[in-house]
């Protein structure tokens, strides 16, 4: 069972729906229990890193989060991705899971802010299940992004900066675009996170 | 680089797709659940639901389609139309939709923009703003277009994004139905003023239309109704002139 977990951040249900799509059976919780029992944990998100950091440790899912992190598979996506890293500074300087090193800051663009969008990946890793989403288009929604080290990053997208777009440490993978808004490359995106995790 | 955007607007009253020109004398067209499945399987980047049902039956069945599109449609939906309270907002995000528009409510009220966006961030809230020519200014208009606030449209852009808009879906109303290009003047006039991407609408009658719009303007989205309802061009034949004139889309 894969679990995404419910925090009252956004739009669970459309990233249910993406992984119900591929024949996934999925659980929508804040559990505990159910948490630790799951196969793959799913963090999805919309909204400000310090709200949805909140929303976290009221449910007292910070810790648990952290330490299922460290043996289970792992996805972040949008703000959930952003929440994998050290800090945000987004309402205020507020500590992250931590479980990637990385700051989360405003995008340093002159171009329109949200980034919103369908814009395409540059592959700049060789995970090979993801090589082949070089140049595809996927949907951004966002304003701030996770500024960190190179050998976390898998792709970029360009808007006059790069900014970075999926990351990855050993089963812990993050996705600042929206895979279950991205059409057919999207759902392509998430069948290839479940199977560089298979591994 | 990222893509301008096509958008198909789906107009949709009692449950059923209708077509209005210049917001007025509705026809039927569809089922919504199923044209947009079908648009965002032809490579539309967006689909935008204009709820303009006049029954509290008509809204509950938008509920419904707005659940049904979040499981069958696998690109972003804004829903709009009759948006008046954060209650409406959550119940429409809680359905499934990415975002909502906000229209007349929030030109009474505007603290449902500061409101909306602070609860689930800018980037749910498209502020809608029905334009008309009055003199030489343009001027913001409510209720489907035929009431004149007075308020001026491109100031009333610029308090949207400073309250927190995460996007403006700018329709002309001298333009829309007339099916001769999008309104470039108005166009441009808002998005030079704002910050936030906007989204052009009304008057789309050819392809070309987008690709104009789009070079003659900052426009980040290009949105239009019946030519698409009506089988006049799909949104491959919009992409595809587009792309030969050297405007960046994404190709599916």
């Amino acid at each position: 069972m894969i679990a995404i977990v419910d925090y009252g951040m956004g739009n669970t249900k459309s990233v249910q729906n993406a992984f119900e799509n591929l024949g996934y059976q999925t659980i929508i919780t804040d559990d505990h229990q159910t948490l630790r029992e799951a196969s793959h944990i799913i963090l999805p998100g919309v909204g400000s890193f310090q709200a949805a950091i909140e929303e976290i440790e009221r449910r007292q899912l910070k810790q648990l989060l952290i330490e299922l992190a460290e043996n289970k598979p792992f996805l972040g996506i949008c703000l959930g991705m952003q929440l994998l890293f050290t800090e945000g500074t987004e309402g205020g300087k507020t500590a992250g899971l931590d479980l990637i090193p990385g700051t989360i800051d405003r995008i340093q663009t002159d171009y329109l802010l949200p980034h919103i969008g369908w814009n395409q990946l540059n592959v700049t890793d060789n995970l090979k299940s993801f090589q082949s989403f070089d140049q595809e288009f996927v949907y951004f929604v966002h304003t701030f992004q996770a500024y960190t080290s190179k050998r976390y990053i898998v792709a970029t997208t360009e808007y006059q900066t790069d900014i970075t777009a999926i990351v990855n440490k050993e089963h812990i993978y993050g996705i600042q675009f929206h895979p279950e808004k991205s059409g057919k490359v999207g759902t392509k995106i998430i069948q290839a996170f479940l199977k560089e995790v298979e591994k | 680089m990222i893509a301008k955007r096509i958008i198909p607007c789906l107009d949709v009253k009692e449950g059923r797709v209708v077509k209005g020109t210049n917001f007025v004398s509705l026809r039927e067209l569809g089922y919504p659940v199923e044209m947009a499945k079908s648009y965002s399987k032809s490579g539309a980047d967006e689909i935008v639901f204009l709820d303009i049902s006049a029954t509290n039956e008509g809204r509950e069945t938008m509920m419904d389609i707005v659940e049904q599109t979040a499981k069958e449609v696998r690109v972003p939906f804004t829903v709009g139309g009759g948006v008046r309270t954060i209650d409406d907002m959550t119940r429409l995000l809680q359905a499934g939709a990415d975002k909502v528009g906000v229209n007349s409510a929030a030109v009474t009220n505007p603290e449902l923009i500061t409101q909306g966006a602070t609860r689930f961030g800018s980037q749910c809230i498209v502020v809608a703003i029905d334009a008309k020519k009055v003199g030489d200014k343009w001027h913001v208009m409510t209720h489907g277009g035929s009431k004149d606030t007075g308020i001026d449209a491109i100031k009333w852009a610029k308090e949207a994004e400073n309250r927190g808009a995460g996007e403006i879906l700018l329709t002309s109303v001298d333009t829309d139905g007339v099916k001769e290009g999008f309104d470039t003047p108005l166009t441009k006039a808002v998005v030079d003023t704002v910050r936030i991407p906007v989204i052009a609408s009304g008057g789309v009658g050819a392809p070309e239309h987008f690709a104009d719009v789009f070079s003659e303007t900052n426009v980040s989205a290009g949105l239009a109704a019946s030519i698409f309802h009506e089988n006049t061009f799909t949104i491959k034949d919009v992409k595809t002139v587009c792309k030969n004139k050297g405007v960046h889309i994404r190709e599916t």
